[in-house]
């Protein structure tokens, strides 16, 4: 292992963090906000000092990544990163406890928007832009934004293992041949439509801080709103633009890029898009027939339904309404949504559409080969020949991900809640949705679990997040052994 | 510059690494999945599985509005189809191929203009080439051509009871009575820049630069034993054999070829009627006996496996063969030196030499003002000697070098000035037009001349 680099890299994220929490701070000496200020402030001294210590440790370092050095420093500087996020939540007092202040921000970086919050709207608004600031700086991912503006001409492609661990999606490929153009083009394409939707919502009548906290929590596919009752309080007109963006935030970028050349076929035919949508307007067919005289209105039921399948399909967990109130059949559809999750290389989670795809077409392979052995087929996407080196290794990760799954579930159970509560706690958090069922459902909270069940949610958010590897090597104990 | 590298081999890594540190953008094709995720996980590229002469993965690859295409895949056919549909794809494409097999080599001139390539490398002739530069100067391990000629970069092993063992670099001109610059020592397979209290010790390896003519006179006062290369022996009959063959008989030089393949050597004998051909496995130390190996002038190990070339040098070099050649396939990437602190004589790597060429195109393309006309890369990697061409936007024309600061790794080694060639003192001044020599080491590339000031 090469500490001293590890540092260094840690030691740049740490400092581009205390940058980040600029704007929050600014915001806080807008609203008068004394004591966030303060507590900002020290945060981002605290924070810089560490990174500023860590980047002097790791100085003059070898600049080669191995796959390893790269999954583990993904992996760390994620978690170093919200112990010291969390710290303007903790020192302000406005969460009391250490371990909510970091269940709250590692529920923000990881774009999940569960939250421990008994009043959202009692936090101040310095609080509130910082909380919804994590989602949409964990959307894309902090490592992929220093990689898009860190000046660094090094040897080595340790880059394509940052990239690689922290961009969700089964094979994520550059966009273009340098890395740093790649991370660039993603960031700018994700800033155009986090700013459409920023304006969008003020159009709609929102006032700048709460626009941009929405905008910030459906572009990360995060769901911190501002409100106790999330979205439900704004108007129509607001809820159809959430609607919207959602579902755009939940497609791969590289289709936008492709849009940008105009190369609109391959958009157009692409296997995943289409699936996606597929299963969204399906889903919202069902449920529509499903909550035949909920609501007054068929209008009202349809915007009800969209709304809710897109915030759970793209992991973001907002929420119009109680959904928890619906009929078994649609909360079964949500659970199963919850689980396919957005498309690869979108800034939603969960187990992703391309993902479970190809795990539906080398099932059905293997399937095909019991009835007749000898029988060779390839695993196709988009027409292209897929290496059973991709189909192995999403079989792997679907093995991984029900073991996690199942393992979490066994640990919260220890808390004595319902079987539903926890396993659809697990399941929002690992999926980095937020809201689940019953007692953490779009009412609820998260904040009556233990200590001990809130540190594995939070590795579970982490997991999910970050395409599970990065985090489990940090539990391997050849990963620590020297020479290993 | 926008740059496709069609074949991800030996030589189509060199090059992937050479260009991407130069911060190209570069898309690899190749074949085979598992080199391409070998050189995307080295070098910031991006990489394209499938037929490099398919119009829908050249597409892929953006062969539409890349600048310049390097095919050096295993096939000449497939390189020049490659070459050919990338041109009628994009017409402003340049073009690179690899043309290896001699039966194309009379018309290769032809083949440029009707295939619209660029340029063709070929690894073999240029090894050859190569290496007849080394056999016609004994004594010398590598010489690189700067300033058309005019300027060499040579290196040169200090052996047991050289004149040049124990001098102190500021003694150097007494000992050598000629204009000659040290710029690297190897030694103990570390690349040093010495200065004037350095003290040269036996088994350095010195890198020098001087004009062309002064060469003889510094092997002649070295009193290094320069007598005429008469005959030579050639271990493996390949296609390289052939042509070193072709160029040391226009010399009148005598060749032998040991070849381990029956119906090669019929077919060697066929087309080199002078030549004598053995048939019979190099290896073997009796063989080489038999054939009086230490009655040559020189001996090159060129079979097609590096290791048996290895051990071929070192019994040639063991019998007191005068010169010894190796031709290495492989090479080392991150560490060179290593292959340059064993006892193997000259080392030439083909892919090397082709990179080399390559990369000083693509230098020349980019044709930015200042661009390095010449680049080498010296010491096993660890320094690189680069030709500049001072143009007007030159930032310190016309005042002597000692009140110029340079960076630290750096040294300008020669100046060519029309027909006059000097080695740089701290009175010497850049005029525009003149033609200079830097030596780079520890690594980083410089591209354009100024950037060597501080």
């Amino acid at each position: 292992m090469n500490y001293k680099m590890i540092g260094k890299f840690i030691g740049q994220i740490l400092m581009l963090e205390a940058i980040f929490m600029v704007p929050a701070l600014l915001i806080g000496v807008y609203f008068g906000e004394v004591h966030a200020v303060l507590c900002f402030a020290a945060t981002m001294v605290l924070t810089f000092l560490v990174g500023m210590a860590l980047y002097l440790f790791g100085r003059g370092s070898r600049s080669v990544f191995r796959t390893k050095e790269g999954l583990v420093c993904v992996g760390l500087s994620w978690i170093v990163m919200s112990l010291l996020g969390c710290l303007p939540f903790y020192l302000s007092g406005e969460i009391p406890r250490y371990i909510d202040a970091f269940f709250e921000i590692v529920s923000g970086f990881t774009t999940t928007g569960a939250s421990i919050l008994e009043d959202v709207e009692a936090l101040s608004n310095s609080m509130l832009y910082w909380r919804s600031f994590s989602h949409w700086v964990g959307g894309m991912g902090v490592l992929v934004f220093l990689l898009a503006f860190m000046p660094s001409r090094e040897e080595g492609g340790f880059t394509t293992h940052l990239l690689k661990a922290e961009s969700p999606g089964p094979n994520v490929g550059k966009l273009v041949p340098k890395m740093k153009d790649t991370a660039s083009i993603l960031y700018i394409l994700y800033c155009i439509l986090t700013l459409l939707d920023f304006i969008f919502l003020l159009a709609g009548g929102l006032d700048p801080l709460s626009a941009i906290c929405i905008a910030f929590g459906t572009a990360g596919t995060g769901g911190f709103g501002v409100k106790a009752d999330s979205i439900a309080g704004y108007s129509p007109y607001i809820q159809n633009v959430c609607t919207v963006f959602m579902l755009l935030f939940g497609v791969n970028f590289s289709c936008y890029y492709l849009l940008t050349l105009r190369k609109f076929k391959d958009v157009f035919r692409d296997e995943e898009l289409r699936t996606y949508v597929g299963i969204v307007i399906g889903s919202i067919a069902l449920i529509v027939w499903n909550l035949r005289g909920y609501y007054d209105t068929l209008a009202e039921t349809v915007r009800h339904a969209a709304f809710q399948v897109a915030s759970i399909m793209t992991t973001t967990g907002f929420a119009t309404t109680d959904f928890d109130l619906w009929p078994n059949f649609s909360k079964g559809l949500l659970l199963i949504l919850m689980i396919i999750g957005a498309c690869a290389g979108s800034t939603g989670g969960g187990f992703k559409v391309g993902r479970m795809l190809l795990v539906i077409k080398s099932a059905r392979r293997s399937i095909q080969q019991v009835v007749s052995p000898r029988k060779v087929e390839v695993v196709r996407s988009n027409g292209y020949k897929v290496s059973e080196k991709v189909v192995a290794s999403t079989n792997a990760y679907l093995a991984a991900y029900m073991m996690i799954i199942i393992g979490s579930f066994l640990l919260v159970s220890l808390d004595g809640f319902s079987i539903t509560t926890n396993l659809s706690a697990v399941v929002a958090c690992f999926n980095n949705i937020g809201p689940g069922f019953e007692m953490v459902g779009a009412t609820g909270n998260y904040s009556a679990f233990s200590v001990f069940s809130k540190l594995v949610l939070i590795l579970d958010m982490l997991a999910g997040r970050l395409e599970i590897f990065p985090i489990l090597i940090l539990f391997s104990g050849n990963t620590w052994r020297r020479r290993g | 510059m926008k740059i496709i590298v069609a074949g991800d081999g030996k030589l189509g890594s060199s090059v992937t690494r050479q260009l991407s540190l130069e911060g190209n953008d570069l898309t690899v094709i190749d074949r085979k999945a598992s080199v391409l995720e070998s050189s995307e996980g080295r070098y910031d590229v991006m990489s394209i599985q499938g037929n490099c002469a398919a119009m829908d993965v050249l597409n892929q690859a953006g062969a539409k509005t890349a600048d310049l295409l390097i095919a050096v895949t295993n096939s000449d056919e497939v390189n020049l189809l490659c070459c050919l549909t990338a041109s009628g794809m994009n017409p402003d494409i340049h073009t690179i191929a690899r043309i290896r097999n001699p039966e194309y080599q009379e018309q290769i001139y032809r083949m440029r203009d009707i295939f619209a390539l660029s340029m063709t490398v070929d690894p073999d002739r240029q090894t050859a080439v190569e290496m007849e530069r080394l056999l016609k100067y004994p004594g010398f391990l590598q010489r690189e051509p700067f300033a058309h000629g005019r300027v060499e970069l040579v290196e040169l092993k200090i052996e047991k009871g050289s004149k040049l063992c124990d001098v102190a670099m500021k003694d150097l001109h007494r000992t050598v009575n000629c204009n000659v610059l040290i710029c690297t020592v190897v030694r103990n397979g570390a690349a040093l820049s010495p200065d004037g209290n350095f003290v040269l010790k036996e088994g350095d390896r010195v890198f020098i630069t001087a004009a062309t003519n002064e060469l003889s006179a510094l092997l002649k006062n070295l009193n290094i034993l320069t007598h005429k290369v008469r005959n030579v022996l050639i271990c493996g009959g390949s296609r390289f054999a052939v042509y070193l063959t072709k160029l040391l008989q226009r010399s009148g030089i005598g060749v032998k070829i040991i070849e381990k393949d029956q119906e090669r050597c019929e077919y060697l004998a066929e087309i080199l009627p002078k030549a004598e051909i053995i048939c019979g496995d190099a290896s073997k130390d009796f063989l080489l006996e038999g054939e009086d190996i230490s009655s040559y002038d020189a001996v090159i190990s060129a079979t097609g496996l590096d290791e048996l070339n290895m051990i071929i040098s070192m019994y040639a070099i063991h019998c007191g063969v005068p010169q010894v050649l190796t031709k290495l396939g492989r090479g080392m990437e991150v560490n060179g030196s290593i292959i340059s602190s064993m006892n193997l004589g000259s080392t030439i790597i083909p892919k090397d030499l082709c990179c080399n060429n390559i990369v000083r195109y693509v230098r020349a393309m980019k044709n930015q003002t200042g661009a390095a006309l010449a680049v080498y890369s010296i010491a096993g990697g660890q320094a690189e000697a680069v030709e500049f061409k001072i143009d007007e936007t030159c930032l310190h024309c016309g005042e002597p070098l000692k009140k110029i600061k340079t960076r630290k790794n750096v040294l300008v080694a020669c100046l060519s000035r029309g027909t006059y060639t000097e080695i740089p003192n701290g009175d010497t001044c850049f005029q525009v037009g003149d033609i200079v020599v830097i030596v780079v080491s520890g690594g980083g590339v410089i591209s354009n001349f100024n950037e060597i000031f501080v």
